[in-house]
């Protein structure tokens, strides 16, 4: 396991080298297409980028704006390429898109990758406790004994209190930690202050305890090398800065802070300007999505439908090639020569030792530095098949091996090839034994290929991820999601059952009747 | 029609059968009898082609096997002459009773499904299973199993046919029934040679009854 990630590490690092010596075209590539396509996660949500759940399709938030204006600019539009926010870095470096714009902070650690544009915002944090509990007055009071403070998993908010020696608890979505805080699991929330002001502050039973501290800073990241869509965009930058256009992005959506005066250098850092963009999100997240209004999940279920659909079609690719390779992998290694047997073995045991998030990645960010570039849906469905043809592989052996060696002599002493007795003897009598294991797997990749948004992939998992945290109701957009799941399985599982129904027929009772 | 000479056969470092002779003519039916682990099943095998031998010869109408001859075209050849009907029968559980019968006409002689049909239900009823051709063998007696067997290696025309054991899953009542389709098919010029520890039917059944010594 370390080993396979310091392999994938190693890749990344050569495609760094490799992106550095590729010629300077990057700005007039982006000018040829005609757009600038940003990598950013939807499921990251207000304010960064969101989309829109009364206008499906419609990406909204300060991100998508600060695309726009940066596109405008270099004379070409933006357009947002969803990609998991863990693997922006890696995305980038694959080629998925031109930058990176989606509250990537600029750390050394990632500069060793990519580099970064000037800051284009920064943030402070903001502590949040329970109004109902006056002991956490501020963050000193967050050292005393007990207390445990919720935050954002490997945040800028994470390594402040692991340097200040603070009991934390990491999330990995930005509104349970907050309603862990009000069910009283936590103590305090700390997360920066473009956060707070959207998940926090809006509600009641919470208060900001004592005032804004840190900062952080966002920058865009490119790959390397790409110095002339850098050098075009800082200039962007520049000039949105002095013209007052970022300000204005800023204050609509009520994030306009000291920090950011400074920043841009703008002389007034005056925050009480109307932000009509935060308050249309507040209220489309606090109206009746709390509450769970039957229309509004209704319009939600249908945006979870699309990711329903490349689930479906992930599954049916992904079994298929398990199937058929799984079947392949089986025959070698029970009727194959000892030396492809034994591929067989090494493939079955390589593959199941390995976590299937190693193996994604290495197909999808690995090849691509070897110059295989799968598509996404490609390596989503050939992970999940690779994946799962060793333990296909297994179920085949073991109703392979089932069948009695008297059946295979049998059909032997009848003329029949070796080719022959497994074709029609064995493997039918196999199948039906297989049946319920290949559905018990079926249905276990149905839910396993959720995994496969680490690779920019929207599935049904990712949508309900990115329309939560939208909606503020997690509660009712997750049991819809949890019914899909729940009644396609249910309708496999049915499906197997008729099946196996039929083909065993006549000989249900065969085992338990003819001495085999 | 079968000629055995000098075979033996070991199994990891144990002799299961040495210096074995054996002979039998065209359309009889021998009973070799013998103590348990005398190897009777062991030459069954090898007269079917199932099993390679050690040293000697076995010639069944013609097709000889000698000593060290691999798994291939000789045994395949060997396996054409003959039928087996096991102990266990092994019939395919999860095919009919015709579904048993047709299967090898049908993918090994290229037969259509009707032509393989209408052969197997006259086999059927040959030996007296007419209006079970659609029963699963789960379906079936343990003798009514036994005779569809017999019918299964019938349908590939042997010349040889060679039973394990046929009376050790049978009621003492139903043996009867075996005895007259085997001289059922000695009218027909079927050499049949029947493994049995079961003396009472050896008689009764056999053209002659030979002994294979236990080894040691």
């Amino acid at each position: 396991m370390s080993t396979n990630s310091s392999r994938l590490f190693a890749t990344l690092a050569l495609a760094v080298a490799a992106s550095r010596t590729a010629a300077a075209d990057d700005l007039a590539r982006v000018r040829g297409a005609g757009v600038l396509r940003f990598g950013a996660d939807a499921e990251g949500g207000a304010p960064f980028v969101y989309e829109d759940p009364r206008e499906p399709g419609r990406l909204k938030g300060f991100e998508v704006e600060i695309a726009e204006l940066l596109a405008a600019r270099l004379g070409v539009r933006a357009e947002m390429k969803q990609h998991n926010w863990a693997e922006l870095v890696p995305g980038l470096v694959r080629g998925d898109f031109d930058v990176a714009l989606n509250g990537l902070e600029i750390t050394d650690y990632r500069e060793r990758e990519i580099d970064f544009s000037r800051a284009y915002y920064a943030c402070p944090l903001r502590l949040m406790a329970r109004r109902s509990d006056p002991s956490v007055a501020g963050f000193d009071d967050c050292r005393a004994r007990g207390r445990v403070v919720g935050t954002l998993r490997e945040s800028y908010a994470q390594r402040f209190l692991e340097a200040e020696g603070i009991d934390f608890r990491t999330y990995d979505d930005q509104v349970t930690p907050y309603l862990d805080l009000e069910a009283g699991r936590l103590d305090a929330v700390l997360m920066e202050e473009s956060i707070a002001l959207y998940y926090g502050a809006p509600r009641p039973a919470l208060r900001a305890a004592g005032p804004i501290f840190g900062e952080l800073r966002y920058g865009i990241g490119f790959r390397k090398g790409e110095t002339a869509l850098k050098g075009e965009i800082d200039a962007a930058l520049d000039a949105a800065a002095r013209d007052g256009s970022l300000r204005a992005i800023y204050e609509r959506w009520g994030l306009f802070n000291p920090l950011v005066a400074r920043l841009l250098g703008d002389p007034s850092p005056d925050t009480d300007a109307p932000a009509p963009s935060r308050d249309e999100f507040l209220e489309i997240a606090s109206g009746d999505g709390g509450g769970g209004g039957g229309g509004r999940l209704l319009s939600y279920a249908a945006l979870l439908l699309g990711g329903t659909a490349v689930t479906i079609a992930l599954t049916a690719c992904g079994m298929a090639l398990a199937m058929a390779l799984g079947l392949g992998l089986a025959l070698l290694r029970l009727y194959g020569p000892a030396a492809a047997g034994k591929a067989a073995v090494a493939y079955i045991e390589v593959v199941r030792g390995t976590p299937l998030l190693i193996q994604l990645l290495l197909l999808y960010y690995g090849l691509a530095q070897l110059g295989l570039k799968l598509p996404a849906f490609a390596a989503g469905a050939l992970g999940l098949g690779l994946n799962y043809a060793a333990s296909e592989a297994e179920n085949y052996r073991s109703g392979l091996q089932s069948v009695p060696r008297g059946q295979t002599e049998a059909a032997l002493s009848l003329g029949l090839t070796p080719l022959q007795s497994l074709r029609h003897v064995v493997v039918p009598q196999a199948v039906r034994v297989v049946i319920p294991s290949l559905t018990n797997d079926l249905i276990a990749m149905f839910k396993d290929s959720s995994i496969v948004s680490v690779i920019a992939i929207v599935e049904l998992t990712k949508a309900y991820q990115m329309l939560a945290p939208v909606s503020g109701n997690y509660f009712g957009i997750g049991l819809v999601a949890a019914a899909i799941y729940f009644s396609i399985g249910a309708l496999v599982a049915f499906g197997s059952r008729a099946l196996e129904r039929r083909l065993g027929a006549g000989w249900r009772a065969a085992r338990g009747a003819t001495p085999a | 029609m079968i000629r055995v000479r000098g075979l033996s056969k070991r199994f990891g470092g144990v002799a299961v059968l040495s210096g074995v002779d054996l002979d039998v003519g065209e359309g009889e039916i021998v009973c070799v009898t013998g103590p348990s682990g005398s190897g009777k099943t062991t030459l069954l095998r090898c007269l079917g082609g199932l099993e390679t031998i050690d040293s000697g010869t076995v010639t069944v109408g013609g097709v000889t096997i000698a000593a060290g001859a691999k798994d291939g075209a000789a045994l395949a050849k060997l396996r054409a002459k003959t039928g087996i009907v096991f102990q266990q029968f092994h019939l395919f559980p999860h095919l009919t009773a015709i579904g048993n019968v047709t299967l090898a006409p049908r993918f090994v002689r290229k037969e259509s499904p009707a032509e393989a049909r209408a052969a197997g239900e006259r086999l059927l009823a040959l030996v007296g299973l007419k209006g079970l051709e659609e029963r699963y063998p789960s379906e079936l007696s343990g003798g009514q199993q036994q005779r569809v067997a017999i019918a299964r290696s019938l349908a590939m025309e042997p010349r040889v046919l060679l039973y394990d054991e046929p009376t050790s899953s049978l009621d003492p009542d139903r043996k009867t029934d075996v005895l007259e389709v085997m001289r059922r098919l000695r009218d027909r010029r079927i050499t049949q040679v029947v493994v049995t520890h079961d003396l009472e039917f050896a008689r009764s059944a056999a053209d002659r009854v030979e002994t294979v010594p236990g080894t040691g």
